[in-house]
C-alpha cells in the first residue's frame, strides 16, 4: 500500500507522542535508581543524577535476602518450565494428529479452563495444598504446572496442525510406535513453538505474585515478586532499593522478550485468529 | 502384531492427553465443585465448617452494603477503562500496522510494559504518581496545573489506577493488530480507487471488518476489570477510603483477611455468574453490529 508522505509524518510523530507514555516510566526508574537519597527527594525533580550511583544496585541487593528470593524464582521457573514443554506438547499433539471418540468435548473443556477465574478455584486450592502439606513451600507454584496450561496446549495444537502428516506415515512404516514418532519427529519440529512456549512462561512464572503471596507465608520461601513487594511494603521510603531490584526484577523477562520478540508477537496474534 | 498396533493408536490419544487432564481434575475441576460446595456452608479457617444453604447469597445481597460498593466502584472502572483500552489499543496496532520504516520499533515499544510484573509496575507507577516527589504532578505544574494526590485522594485513586492498568495494553493491540493484517490489501485498494477518503475507509471498512475481533477484546478487557487484583493490592490496597476496593479485592479479603471462606467461594460465584453472564450477552448483541463474512454472503444469495 502506498502511503502519503503527510500520513507519513503523523504516524511517526503519533508514535512517538505514545512511546513517552510505555517507556518513560522504564526510564524514570533507572534514573532514580542511581541517583543519590538527596536527588530524589527535591522540588523541582532533578533529571539527570550527578554522578550515576551504580553501588546503590549493591547496597540494596544486601538490604534483603534478595538472593534467596531469586533463587525461588529462579526454581519455580525453571521447573514450570520444564514441566510445561513437556505435559503440554503431549496433549497438543493428542489433539492434533489424532480423531478420537469425545474429542470436541475434552478440548472444550480445555478452552473453558482459560475462560474460569482463579478467584472461584484459589480458595479450596489453598486448603487443598494445606491437606497436602505443600502450603509455605514452593510445590503449589510449580506442581499443577508439571500437567500442562490450556493456553499453551492451545498455541502448540495450533503449531501442529500446520505440520504435514507424510512424516507420521514414513516413520510408522519404518516400525516407529506413536510415542517415538512424538518425541523423535515432531517435538525437534516443533522447537520454535517450544522455545515460544518457554518464554511465555518464564515471563509469567516470573511476575507472578498472587501464587506465591497466597501460598507461601516465611520470607525464606518467597519468590522475587513477593519479596520484593514485601520489601516495599515494610520500607516504603526507601525509593532507591526499591527502583534498583525492581530494574533487576525486570530484566530476565524483559531480555526473554527481547530475544523472542517477532515470535511473541507473531505467536500470540496468530493464537486468536478468528 | 498387526492388532496390538491398532489397539496402540486407539489409546494412544488418550495417553498422549492424560497428564493434562489429571492435572485438571486436580487443580481445576475438583476446585470449582468444592468451591461450589463450600458457597453453602459457613467455612472458618480453623474449626468445623456449618451448612448455611442460601445463607453467604443472601448475606452478600442484602446485609452486605460492601459487596454493592465494590461492584460499582468496579463497574465504574470497567466504564472508562474498557472504552479508553478499546481506543487506545486500536489506535497503536492502527499505527502500527502501517509498513513502514521502523515501525517495527514501536511494536516492541508499546508492547515492553507487559511483559514487567506487576510488582515493578506498581513501583515505577507509585513513584511517578507520588503528590510532592512524582515526575507526573511535575509535569502538570508546567501547564499550570495543580496535580493531584493521585494515590490518596478518594477521587483520583481510581482515574491513577486506570492509567497505570492502561500501561499493559500492548496484548489488545496485539489482538487489534493481527486482525488489521489479515484484511486484504485489495479491498483498500478498491476503495481508494472509488475516492474514499482515509476516515470513511476506516469507518466503513476497516471498522466492521475487525468487529469480531473488537468484540472479543471488549469481552476479555471487561474480564480483566473484574479480577483486577495485583495492581489493586500492591498500588492502594483498596484506598483510600474504600475508593478503589474493587470487587477482586473484595473477593480476596473475604478469604484471606477474614477468613470467612464459605463466604468468599459465594462472592466469587457471584462474579463467576456475571462473567458468563456478560460474556453471553455480548456475544448475543453482537449478532447486531458484529459483521459477519458468511452471513452477509448468504444475504446476498
Amino acid at each position: 500500500m502506498r502511503v502519503s508522505k503527510a500520513t507519513k509524518i503523523v504516524t511517526y510523530l503519533l508514535c512517538v507522542v505514545l512511546s513517552f507514555y510505555f517507556l518513560f516510566p522504564f526510564i524514570w526508574m533507572i534514573l532514580t535508581a542511581v541517583k543519590s537519597e538527596g536527588e530524589i527527594f527535591t522540588y523541582p525533580p532533578k533529571f539527570f543524577p550527578d554522578t550515576w550511583r551504580f553501588h546503590n544496585f549493591i547496597d540494596a541487593w544486601n538490604a534483603q535476602p534478595f538472593g534467596r528470593f531469586t533463587w525461588n524464582s529462579v526454581l519455580v521457573t525453571v521447573w514450570t518450565t520444564a514441566g510445561q514443554v513437556v505435559s503440554a506438547s503431549l496433549a497438543a499433539y493428542g489433539f492434533a494428529r489424532y480423531q478420537f471418540r469425545g474429542k470436541k468435548f475434552l478440548f472444550s473443556i480445555l478452552l473453558a479452563t482459560m475462560m474460569l477465574p482463579w478467584d472461584v478455584t484459589m480458595i479450596p486450592q489453598y486448603m487443598e495444598f494445606n491437606l497436602l502439606g505443600w502450603i509455605d513451600t514452593l510445590k503449589p507454584l510449580i506442581i499443577p504446572a508439571l500437567f500442562g496450561s490450556a493456553y499453551y496446549i492451545y498455541l502448540m495444537r495450533q503449531f501442529l496442525e500446520s505440520m504435514p502428516n507424510d512424516f507420521a506415515e514414513s516413520a510408522k512404516i519404518d516400525g516407529a510406535n506413536e510415542f517415538q514418532i512424538y518425541s523423535r519427529i515432531y517435538m525437534p519440529m516443533m522447537k520454535p513453538c517450544i522455545i515460544l512456549v518457554c518464554v511465555l512462561n518464564m515471563i509469567t512464572v516470573w511476575n507472578d505474585y498472587l501464587g506465591p503471596l497466597v501460598f507461601t507465608n516465611t520470607q525464606s520461601k518467597y519468590t522475587l515478586a513477593v519479596g520484593l513487594a514485601a520489601f516495599k511494603g515494610v520500607h516504603s521510603t526507601d525509593i532507591i532499593p526499591i527502583m534498583c531490584i525492581s530494574i533487576l526484577m525486570c530484566i530476565p523477562p524483559v531480555v526473554a522478550f527481547f530475544i523472542e520478540q517477532k515470535n511473541i508477537i507473531e505467536g500470540i496474534s496468530g493464537g486468536v485468529k478468528g | 502384531m498387526k492388532a496390538k498396533r491398532k489397539m496402540n493408536s486407539r489409546f494412544a490419544p488418550y495417553l498422549f492427553i492424560l497428564p493434562y487432564f489429571i492435572g485438571v481434575l486436580l487443580f481445576t475441576a475438583g476446585p470449582l465443585v468444592m468451591s461450589f460446595i463450600m458457597s453453602f456452608f459457613d467455612w472458618p479457617v480453623i474449626g468445623d465448617p456449618v451448612f448455611t444453604g442460601m445463607g453467604n447469597y443472601i448475606e452478600l445481597f442484602t446485609k452486605d452494603s460492601q459487596f454493592y460498593d465494590s461492584m460499582a466502584i468496579t463497574f465504574k472502572f470497567s466504564a472508562i477503562f474498557v472504552p479508553l483500552t478499546i481506543v487506545l489499543s486500536l489506535a497503536l496496532a492502527l499505527l502500527i500496522s502501517r509498513q513502514l520504516k521502523g515501525i517495527s520499533l514501536f511494536r516492541v515499544v508499546f508492547y515492553l510494559p507487559t511483559v514487567v510484573s506487576s510488582v515493578s509496575i506498581s513501583i515505577i507507577w507509585g513513584w511517578i504518581l507520588n503528590k510532592e516527589y512524582g515526575i507526573l504532578n511535575y509535569m502538570l505544574s508546567l501547564l499550570g496545573v495543580s496535580g493531584p494526590d493521585w494515590l490518596n485522594s478518594r477521587k483520583w485513586a481510581l482515574v491513577a489506577l486506570i492509567i497505570v492498568s492502561g500501561w499493559t495494553v500492548g496484548t489488545m493491540m496485539l489482538v487489534f493488530y493481527t486482525a488489521l493484517k489479515g484484511i486484504s490489501t485489495e479491498i483498500y485498494e478498491a476503495a481508494r480507487i472509488d475516492g474514499s477518503g482515509e476516515f470513511r475507509t476506516f469507518f466503513q471498512i476497516t471498522l466492521p471488518l475487525i468487529s469480531p475481533t473488537m468484540q472479543f477484546n471488549i469481552v476479555t478487557s471487561f474480564i480483566s476489570a473484574l479480577q483486577n487484583l495485583s495492581l489493586v493490592m500492591l498500588l492502594t490496597k483498596g484506598g483510600p477510603m474504600k475508593s478503589t476496593y474493587m470487587y477482586g479485592l473484595f473477593v480476596y479479603n473475604n478469604a484471606f483477611q477474614k477468613s470467612r471462606l464459605g463466604y468468599a467461594s459465594a462472592s466469587a460465584w457471584v462474579m463467576f455468574v456475571i462473567i458468563l453472564l456478560l460474556t453471553s450477552l455480548i456475544f448475543k448483541s453482537s449478532d447486531r453490529w458484529v459483521f459477519n463474512q458468511v452471513t452477509s454472503k448468504e444475504e446476498r444469495r
